[in-house]
């Protein structure tokens, strides 16, 4: 970008446990107001980065400036500008719904009057105005995190670090909470989010896949599609399993899956090659409902990337 | 029982706790080589039936068979019957591979002229030939999540329960592990798997999607998307996207109007009508749109749309 | 500091310490069930002290004299033997733990005004009951010496001499009451370590072990807010059972309360200011609650036990022990109450007390505040 500077960037950051290297030399940038998704599954190194850009954990090498702040050097300054849900629910269980919002209001310098709009504001966006005397404990999963995050947001913050927030929780909670993250923008906050269910990936903005401490690629979801080197075809039938042996190790065909209702393939050209799996399919006395090219998933792209690096390196 | 072909017969089964009728009176029939996803949101019931099913629970009412076996009368049969991996892996970190093996093959009574061949089975299935002394702790997820799932079926079961068994696995081992489902169904067990992760459930021969304790819909992943979704799902690319949003979800005729990422997706009644008038809805207001199609929905806008459809709003209701 | 952040961290563990059960029951049920252990199970357990008697002479006035053995509650007599063989054989044995022996010119050298020598044998394995079995048989032969002392001057013609109520005689039949005085000003301070190092070594550990920390950690919440904020509430509650133990060292031990009340609160706050540091600093250190609260229990009660003077007078410690026992800081707590309780000494005349327990006071305030590190390993 020309000129505009960003509001979260990290540079060769670097951090390893005990010989194990759990983030290598990552590098990325935020703008601000972008909801950024850091895309993996467990053990990838995610939650090693959002500690290290919250401040909470220092790393071995390497730099990173959140909202103008140096958190390697100051972490103590950049905390005053950005608001870290970690992973496991990090409030207290044994404090009421209002409590744990007071405490936090208190904790960071929030005035009584501008606290309590606010937090009247955020639990009805939340759905949760009814639970303010509920204790934390004994709220249900899904409204847990959202109180995590109306915690998270009572003192306005410039950045907010979110880890695996929609972890565990069910589709509906999880689609409540992205309307909240969503409605954030307006305000202009940066939202960086982490999330292991890869399907979840297709809301943010602009995504980096992470596998092994290292990134894989990063752009818009939609972008990234349109890159994937050859496409995906869905074959709905009843007879998956004869059709898999078939057309596995057909030249151009690089996997096969079988899923609930038929099968998945990876291939090159989808064009040339639908009419000749067609023809195996019938030479076989196999049948089939439909052959057809399908938009590719996260799923599908991390898969590609991961096999494209161990081919590179068996190379 | 009812066919041989059916693995699983439940027939209006019930489970109240106190007043709470977390169980409404579900009736259900697995195939045997069946992969059965159970889905639905937290405190819908899911847990509470593959308790009853694995024989923890005592209904209240009604009847579940497992391989032919009462669960309320036989408890004890019906655990030797099943296998069973959660989500948080119950393996022993602190013992060695095939310590972990002998345990269970202790634990579900595996007969000793079997041992030998279902250890080598259950190694090769994990692909840990080679590392059968190395500390379960010290795996990778894929290869732990493997392993007790070699641990869940060392005893045969004709019907397997997976509790989320690959949430947060990376894509490669979890392509892996459904391989590994697919091919056990095909040898005839029966597989019964709970979670919210539409994902999994893609994986998965038939859903039944279970709310407040009672079934909402049934069929495979394809008849879900086509049958179920309440009208059809539309993609919005525009600018101004947040006032767009404002605007549309009070719209007519959009029946629903969510943001992803630099989208918007729409339900609507029917989508050729709707995308003349969203678009000329939003260039009353200023705002040009770029792109509007029709789109397929995913597992996910099915089970939203079937589980807000009932309760009116997306929001939680309280836990009693 | 913050002051409000400080205020916001105190309310918060106020309510949460009045939400758990288990910290109410620490904090009311601990220092009574302690105070009650230590108080009784220090000072009473030498009542009814088996006792063999070999009386050699087996005169009417010998019979009298070991009468008073058979009616003190601090003896029982077990047994009257005929021989020296038979007394030893007993002790040996364990049969008893004490024996008297009467020699056979018991009657003769008394009416003839000689010193008699009674012959006790005692078995020293445990060596506080031994102690308070040889006080209580010196009580009882020094009232009976002054009985016969007084027989024989109204005898030798001096009449009406008044029977001497010697104070020394009373001091010694109220040798339990006595060690009470001195024990229960001990208990209060060695309960009051344990207590109070027990309360906060929970609290840091706590928010590891449920997630909280990494979210704390995540705000301008500054770790000297933190400390004093989880301190400050733990504080009231030590000063409130330092009274509880207090009044019932007055009113069920019947301990007397010679002192200035602020002398006390004074000297408590500054222990208790070590105590908790203490605790809170085996809570940063160790990051589980089981671990810290089992640290703190050792580092604790065992010093406080066995090297502040509560059963050993620190006078009486091997120069070295002494040197170390300047370390313990329940040492300087413990003199300081006794002082209060007992003599109503000027706190002028305790200021080396009250210096030592300053200095650790600050020492470990400064220690604890320092191990904490807003950071993730």
């Amino acid at each position: 970008m020309t000129g505009v500077p960003y509001t979260i960037e990290v540079h060769e950051l670097t951090k390893s446990f005990s010989g194990v290297v759990a983030v290598d030399h990552l590098s990325f940038s935020i703008s601000k107001g972008e909801i950024f998704g850091l895309v993996g599954p467990d053990g990838a190194g995610k939650t090693t980065v959002m500690r290290m850009l919250a401040g909470v954990m220092a790393p071995d090498s390497g730099g990173a400036v959140v909202a103008g702040c140096d958190v390697v050097a100051s972490p103590e300054s950049a905390k005053q500008r950005l608001s870290y849900m970690p992973q496991r629910f990090g409030l207290y269980e044994d404090l009421t719904v209002d409590e744990n919002i007071g405490f936090y209001a208190k904790i960071f310098g929030v005035k009584a009057a501008a606290r309590d709009e606010r937090a009247a504001r955020l639990l009805a966006a939340a759905g949760m105005s009814e639970f303010r005397s509920r204790l934390a404990g004994k709220l249900s999963g899904g409204m847990k995190q959202k109180l995590g995050l109306v915690c998270a947001l009572i003192h306005t913050p410039e950045v907010l670090l979110l880890d695996e927030p929609t972890n565990g929780v069910d589709p509906v909670s999880r689609r409540d909470f992205w309307c909240i993250l969503y409605s954030l923008l307006n305000e202009g906050v940066t939202i960086l989010v982490t999330t292991a269910y890869l399907d979840e990936a297709e809301r943010c903005h602009r995504i980096a896949l992470m596998h092994e401490g290292r990134m894989l690629f990063c752009d818009t979801p939609a972008r990234l599609k349109a890159n994937l080197p050859g496409a995906v075809l869905s074959i709905v039938t009843s007879q998956p399993r004869e059709i898999s042996e078939r057309l596995a190790g057909q030249s151009g065909v690089s996997s096969v899956m079988i899923v609930g209702d038929g099968l998945h393939l990876m291939v090159g050209d989808a064009a040339t090659l639908i009419p000749q799996l067609k023809e195996i399919i019938a030479a076989a006395g196999l049948s089939y409902e439909s052959i057809e090219q399908v938009a590719p998933t996260v799923e599908d792209l991390f898969v590609e990337a991961v096999t494209g690096t161990m081919r590179g390196m068996e190379q | 029982m009812n066919g041989a072909s059916s693995a699983v017969v439940v027939t209006d089964l019930v489970k109240r706790f106190g007043d709470f009728v977390a169980v409404d009176a579900i009736s259900l029939e697995a195939r045997k080589g069946e992969i059965f996803g159970f889905l639905g949101p937290n405190g819908a019931g899911k847990s509470t039936t593959i308790r009853m099913l694995c024989g923890l629970l005592r209904p209240t009412s009604g009847q579940a068979q497992v391989s032919g076996l009462d669960v309320a009368t036989q408890p004890e049969q019906v655990r030797q019957n099943i296998g069973y991996m959660s989500q948080k892996f119950s393996l022993y970190n602190d013992l060695t591979v095939s310590e972990n093996l002998n345990f269970f093959a202790g634990m579900y009574s595996v007969g000793r002229s079997d041992l030998t061949s279902r250890l080598d089975w259950a190694i090769d299935m994990a692909g840990l030939r080679g590392r059968e002394n190395s500390f379960t702790g010290t795996l990778a997820a894929g290869w732990k999540q493997r392993l007790a799932l070699g641990c869940a079926v060392l005893h045969r079961p004709q019907v397997l329960f997976l509790d989320e068994p690959t949430s947060g696995v990376d894509p490669l081992s979890r392509r892996k592990f459904w391989d590994m489902i697919h091919t056990m169904a095909a040898e005839g067990v029966t597989v019964f798997v709970t979670t919210h992760y539409m994902d999994e459930a893609e994986y998965c021969n038939r859903l039944v999607l279970i709310d407040r304790g009672k079934i909402v819909a049934s069929g495979s992943p394809l008849e879900l998307k086509q049958k179920y979704m309440a009208g059809d799902l539309l993609l919005v690319e525009c600018d101004e996207i947040g006032t767009a949003l404002e605007l549309l979800q009070g719209a007519p005729g959009v029946d629903d109007a969510a943001i992803f990422g630099n989208a918007l997706h729409l339900v609507v009644p029917k989508a050729s009508a709707a995308i003349a008038a969203v678009t000329s809805y939003l260039s009353q207001h200023g705002i040009t749109v770029q792109t509007i199609e029709p789109i397929r929905p995913s597992l996910e806008d099915v089970f939203v749309s079937l589980t807000t459809a009932r309760t009116g709003a997306a929001t939680e209701k309280p836990i009693p | 500091m913050n002051i409000n952040r400080l205020l916001a961290m105190a309310g918060k563990e106020i309510i949460q310490i009045k939400r758990d059960a288990r910290s109410i029951g620490i904090v009311i049920a601990m220092p009574l069930v302690m105070m009650l252990a230590f108080g009784y199970g220090v000072s009473f357990d030498t009542k009814h002290i088996p006792l063999y008697v070999y009386d050699m002479e087996g005169s009417r006035q010998s019979q009298d004299f070991l009468k008073r053995f058979q009616s003190s509650i601090y003896f029982r007599v077990v047994k009257s033997v005929t021989t020296y063989r038979e007394l030893v054989q007993a002790l040996d044995d364990g049969k008893c733990q004490m024996g008297i022996v009467v020699p056979a010119d018991f009657s003769s050298r008394l009416s003839s005004g000689e010193t008699v020598a009674i012959q006790a044998l005692i078995d020293g394995t445990d060596s506080n009951s031994a102690n308070l079995g040889m006080g209580y048989s010196q009580a009882i032969i020094q009232a009976y010496s002054q009985q016969v002392t007084t027989q024989w001057q109204q005898r030798q013609g001096h009449a009406n001499v008044l029977p001497p109520i010697s104070v020394d005689s009373r001091t010694w039949f109220n040798e339990s009451l006595e060690s009470m005085a001195t024990i229960v000003p001990g208990v209060v301070a060695l309960v009051m370590a344990v207590v109070g190092t027990f309360l906060t070594s929970l609290t840091i550990a706590r928010e590891w072990e449920r997630g909280t920390m990494e979210q704390l950690i995540s705000t301008p919440v500054t770790p000297m807010e933190i400390m004093f904020g989880k301190l400050t509430p733990y504080m009231v509650v030590g000063l409130f059972d330092t009274c509880v133990c207090a009044a019932m060292g007055v009113w069920w031990f019947g301990v007397p309360f010679r002192g200035h009340v602020w002398v006390f609160f004074l000297s408590s706050i500054l222990f208790l200011t070590v105590v908790l540091s203490m605790g809170y600093f085996f809570s940063v250190v160790a990051k589980t609650q089981l671990a810290a609260s089992q640290i703190s229990l050792i580092a604790t009660f065992l010093p406080a036990f066995l090297l502040s003077g509560f059963i050993y007078p620190i006078d009486q410690m091997p120069a070295v022990i002494q040197v170390i026992t300047h370390a313990v800081p329940a040492r300087y707590y413990m003199a300081i109450l006794r002082d209060v309780f007992l003599k109503g000494t000027p706190i002028l005349l305790m200021w080396r007390d009250f210096a030592g327990l300053a200095l650790f006071a600050l020492l470990l305030a400064v220690v604890a505040s320092r191990a904490f590190k807003k950071r993730l390993e």
